[in-house]
């Protein structure tokens, strides 16, 4: 291409798109970006996917870019095209998911009038985007694209939206890809400051009780292979919260598993007596703590983060540092080493034997249902130990999105995506699909509840006709699960509306899952008793050229253990109903 | 709770005030006073921000709005090593057996007279805080009609400058192969 060739702005937009390595875009056409849909029609660089819902398409951009760590891209028009982009928008921003959203703008001269389709989709999304721009001069296309993909994919990342009017994309303009961004007020600091490291070292070897409390930023920042190196060199136990499943293995003995509301005895309290808590890409989630107050009372904080806004926001951090984890994690090691060399150990015995015990006698674990009805526990643990460690898991929101997390077994990052921060009920299933895409050669399983799946199940439609084989393990038991749990606890079992209903005999099942995944071209399969799940699953992973569903029709009053219920201390764990762990006195 | 004057260069492009003053709402910072400017840079312009918050949330306003992409750089700007004006337009009730006192109070406070009628004086009044309410608490019993207050600027003492900086832009990365 030469300089000099005049191209219209949608052209140069696609090309902008190209220049930025985008190889998939997940979206739906319509009037103010149709401008864009003509030459993408053209590209051979590109794969655009035609979803249902643009819902689908930003969740889609969401799952591939978790998956590969690479951009997410999805596009769609102006108005109701856009305002069904802001919640995997705020979902993204959320989980600081890299992805750009391109959106159509009714024409410049509309803009402001109350248009037809016109939403001011950069004035909706400016608190729940790392960055957004309007662009209405076909001329600024590139550099916005370039920096639109250089914000999302830096730093801590996050989701950018380019809003283009729909006469930039009609005007002439030549395409320049720019060899310079000017972004003077951008400058994500990535190198931990020496100094803070080394206090960090300090501090580890004195510790008595420390805990590593890792977080999804070790997951965006590729730093797995030094956590382990850190973890296996100090001897510290590991937690992973619900977004850095899969940052350290399951089956390592240091690993006590995800702390917080429905963490583990030892995770939870592994962190409320600790006395060194080593954040790395974390940040002291509600979700986590617990009522802030009580938190960890006797620990010290080493905080590390890339974003320096996290650090002190909830809890006061004694040695904060501002640095990409894979960085401050590498500069921690050679700290520590430099402390071995000066005759400086952690002693953590007495600690680490007292945590294995509490392991012990705490375990993951659940009940069977005693009339012999499928415990939806039991499904995942299957699913998790049939499809293996290699295999992506992709959950929706609520209970079985926590016994996705404690009972799959994860071994690898980036094997666990789901929606943390947010919570989007409806996640599963399009972030599947885009999962898939990223990573066509891995099993890809969505992990859903039967509520979330009626949210966005329209897209089995495009996973069949693009040919994306996603599974879904449909966890039904005929209710908003994690709502009915908290109505069961604290609303005195009265269950306003939280029952689907799903089994009205008069009609059947409504809906009918196996019929509904048969409507949508994929193969559909039920499964009512534990004795057919094995086999049910085999049968599931068998089949990878359409996709396929299985209604696992689970026991409706499991429910998700252990828990600290909301806003209480974490000191106040139940890992079964009415059922406290008993620490003794003098074991610490 | 205390006062602080934040200095905040920005990007001069469109909507850049909506992001300021959405963050400051969204996370429940007070807003006392913001005003906006030009600088000598074309492309770069000035908040003055007051805020009335501890020192924690200070820290967390600061850096939330160093997470703006558009936002250069903030000073936090100390009240004795900076100097802080505002401009106050008032219009006090005065007439033939008034304006007298009036204007001994305008001429004390080195105040101005911008406009004058019949039965009221419109008066001009640059300074700090402290002094436009002093002077307010003055004119007050004579009768005030009508008000406008700028929000506060403030610049640092001395000859340094906050926008001494570098806007060097950024080389573009190739992106990952795939």
């Amino acid at each position: 291409m030469t300089d000099a060739a005049q191209v219209t702005g949608a052209q140069s937009l696609i090309k902008s798109l190209e220049a930025a390595g985008a190889d998939t875009v997940f979206g739906i056409p319509g009037g103010a970006i149709l401008p864009a849909y003509d030459p993408l029609y053209d590209s051979v660089r590109i794969r655009h996917i035609l979803v249902r819902h643009e819902q689908g398409a930003g969740h889609a951009a969401a799952g591939y870019a978790s998956a590969t760590g690479r951009v997410g891209v999805c596009m769609a028009t102006s108005g109701p095209g856009a305002t069904n982009l802001v919640t995997p928008i705020a979902d993204a921003y959320m989980d600081s998911v890299p992805m750009v959203a391109v959106t159509g703008q009714v024409a410049s001269s509309s803009i402001g009038t109350d248009a037809f389709q016109e939403a001011d989709i950069r004035g909706i999304t400016m608190p729940i985007t790392k960055h957004n721009f309007l662009v209405t001069d076909p001329d600024e296309i590139p550099r916005t694209v370039a920096e639109a993909f250089y914000i999302a994919s830096t730093g801590r990342p996050g989701p950018v939206l380019v809003d283009v009017s729909k006469d930039a994309m009609q005007r002439l303009t030549t395409f320049r890809w720019p060899t310079e961004l000017q972004l003077p007020g951008y400058r994500p600091v990535t190198r931990p400051h020496a100094k803070q490291v080394r206090e960090a070292a300090r501090l580890i070897t004195e510790a008595r009780r420390p805990v590593l409390y890792v977080g999804g930023g070790v997951i965006r920042a590729g730093a797995s292979q030094e956590l382990r190196v850190l973890a296996e060199m100090t001897g510290i136990p590991v937690v992973t919260t619900l977004m850095a499943r899969g940052a350290f293995p399951d089956s390592h003995p240091q690993h006590l598993g995800m702390p917080g509301m429905h963490g583990t005895v030892a995770a939870v309290a592994g962190l409320q007596r600790s006395d060194l808590i080593v954040s790395l890409g974390a940040r002291f989630d509600d979700r986590v703590t617990g009522n802030l107050d009580s938190f960890a009372p006797n620990a010290r904080i080493v905080h590390a983060d890339i974003d320096p806004a996290e650090i002190g926001k909830n809890r006061h951090a004694d040695v904060p540092i501002v640095g990409d984890a894979r960085e401050v994690i590498a500069d921690l090691i050679v700290a520590l080493q430099a402390e071995t060399e000066a005759g400086h150990h952690g002693d953590y015995d007495a600690w680490t034997s007292w945590l294995t015990g509490v392991t012990a006698k705490y375990p993951l674990g659940y009940d069977q249902p005693t009339d012999g009805s499928l415990a939806p526990q039991y499904v995942i643990e299957r699913l998790g130990k049939i499809a293996g460690p290699d295999a992506v898991y992709v959950a929706g929101v609520g209970q079985h999105q926590m016994w996705a997390a404690h009972f799959v077994g994860y071994e690898k990052p980036g094997t666990w995506i789901n929606s943390g921060g947010l919570g989007t009920m409806g996640f599963s299933v399009p972030a599947a699909m885009g999962a898939k895409v990223g990573r066509p050669d891995a099993t890809v399983w969505s992990i859903d509840g039967d509520g979330c799946f009626q949210m966005t199940n329209q897209e089995l439609a495009t996973c069949a006709l693009e040919g994306i084989p996603i599974k879904v393990a449909v966890i039904n038991n005929e209710s908003l699960g994690m709502v009915r749990q908290w109505q069961t606890l604290f609303y005195n079992e009265r269950y306003s509306n939280t029952d689907l209903q799903s089994l009205r005999r008069t009609r059947g099942r409504i809906p009918d899952f196996v019929k509904l995944a048969e409507a949508y071209g994929c193969v559909g399969l039920a499964c009512d008793s534990p004795d057919e799940v094995d086999a049910t699953i085999n049968k599931a992973m068998e089949i990878d050229d359409v996709p396929v569903v299985v209604d696992f029709r689970v026991h409706r009053d499991a429910m998700v253990w252990p828990m600290v219920a909301a806003g209480t201390s974490n000191d106040d764990i139940k890992y079964a109903r009415d059922m406290a762990p008993e620490f003794e006195k003098d074991d610490l | 709770m205390s006062k602080h004057t934040l200095s905040v260069l920005v990007e001069n492009k469109p909507g850049v005030l909506a992001r300021i003053a959405g963050l400051f709402s969204r996370r429940g910072f007070n807003i006392d006073s913001l005003a906006v400017g030009p600088t000598e840079h074309a492309e770069v312009s000035r908040m003055t921000i007051v805020v009335n918050v501890e020192d924690s949330p200070l820290e967390q306003v600061t850096k939330q709005l160093n997470k703006l992409v558009e936002v250069i750089k903030i000073v936090e700007l100390d009240n004795s090593a900076s100097v802080s004006r505002e401009l106050l337009l008032v219009k006090v009730k005065a007439d033939a057996a008034t304006r007298g006192q009036v204007l001994e109070v305008v001429q004390l406070f080195k105040a101005k007279v911008v406009d004058v009628a019949a039965d009221a004086v419109t008066i001009q009044l640059v300074g700090n805080t402290d002094k436009l309410e002093d002077f307010l608490a003055i004119v007050e019993p004579f009768g005030v009609r009508e008000l406008v207050q700028s929000g506060m600027v403030a610049i640092g003492r001395g000859s340094r400058s906050i926008t001494d900086r570098t806007l060097r832009p950024i080389p573009v990365p190739t992106p990952a192969a795939g």
